[in-house]
């Protein structure tokens, strides 16, 4: 089997790099929807990255559920969320977990 | 304090694990054994240009069935979770429109087809290009989850899902049933001639197998998510 090249073994570092950096992103973000797309974008690297150890297979996977249909999915929830929130708040002010919906909804 | 020096322990103690693994990595110089008769054999007895899928449908094709309906128990658990059998009550004129930007609209409207066009593509071509039925169906699922971003209300066929879906599936079983009786084995593709290798009708009965299996995975997880939306619907529904 051919060693990487360097420009490959480059580009593959600086994904790892994002990755990483997403990831902690991901975890650290006070803001909803950023933790969320960082998370999206985890999976979007991981998916190059599986592109360039020539698995196109796992890639279009990664790219589709990991990075597709899962960020939508987490929005689509976290609008739920937000609305329900919305409707609780409305209906009874002093609901016990008011300050949990407070933090999602930032 | 403690729990903290625990959770960092445990990072450490994963972190050394990966280390020792990655110090002892040697990439090996041929295809092991397994890996070369697919390499070699995949061209000639199944007749698919795209390896993966040979092995996902034919040479694994059992397993492939299993992950099927792994996903098909999921779907139903979720389905029956959050259903809990109430009607989809329609909608009451007081319900209103949530907000959703012009943007997200008028893109849904001009985006959804070419996804849906992408789907289809990838698993019919699964045997020839990457991707194939899981893929595929995931595609179009994400396509009707923009439909679903764009106007929340919408509301699907539970109908046309599931018999679409159950019809896949058994199909897929049925096929599989047939090389049984017809071809050499459960799920062998040798039902239909392999015809030439890279040519769309090629590869025996894997683009048929792949086409129900791309329609099966898309139906799953749109069931999936229409449950998702519709349980906040009727949701709201009762309390106004």
């Amino acid at each position: 089997m051919m060693s990487m090249s360097p420009l490959i073994t480059g580009i593959t570092v600086l994904l790892c790099v994002t990755m990483l950096g997403a990831a902690v992103v991901a975890i650290r973000a006070k803001a909803m929807p950023i933790a969320i797309l960082a998370a999206g974008l985890v999976s979007l690297v991981a998916s190059i990255l599986f592109l360039v150890l020539a698995s196109p297979d796992v890639a279009m996977t990664e790219a589709a559920i990991g990075s597709g249909l899962t960020t939508f999915l987490f929005f689509f929830v976290l609008a739920r969320i937000r609305a329900a929130g919305h409707d609780d708040a409305e209906m009874d002010a002093d609901s016990p977990d008011g300050g949990k919906n407070d933090g999602v909804r930032t | 304090m403690i729990k903290r020096a625990i959770a960092l322990l445990l990072l450490l103690a994963v972190g050394a694990l990966f280390a020792s693994l990655l110090a002892g990595y040697v990439p090996d110089s041929e295809l092991n054994q397994t890996a070369r008769y697919y390499a070699e054999r995949t061209a000639g007895d199944i007749g698919a240009a795209n390896i993966v899928t040979a092995i996902v449908v034919t040479y694994r094709g059992l397993d492939t069935l299993g992950e099927v309906t792994v996903l098909f128990i999921t779907a139903a658990i979720v389905g029956l979770v959050l259903a809990q059998g109430q009607p989809a009550l329609p909608h009451t004129p007081r319900q209103l429109r949530p907000p959703v930007g012009e943007l997200l609209t008028t893109g849904s409207r001009m985006l959804t087809p070419l996804i849906l066009l992408l789907g289809v593509y990838v698993f019919v071509n699964g045997h020839l290009t990457p991707g194939g039925g899981f893929q595929g169906g995931a595609i179009i699922a994400s396509g009707m989850l923009l439909l679903l971003l764009a106007d929340p209300l919408k509301h699907f066929s539970h109908q046309l899902i599931s018999v679409l879906e159950s019809l896949s599936g058994l199909l897929f079983v049925g096929i599989g049933v047939l090389g049984v009786l017809f071809a050499s084995g459960f799920l062998d593709n040798r039902l239909l001639p392999i015809g030439n290798l890279g040519e769309l009708f090629s590869a025996g009965v894997i683009p048929v197998i792949y086409s129900l299996i791309g329609l099966k995975v898309g139906a799953e997880f749109s069931s999936m998510l229409a449950n998702l939306s519709e349980i906040d619907k009727t949701d709201k529904t009762e309390e106004t």
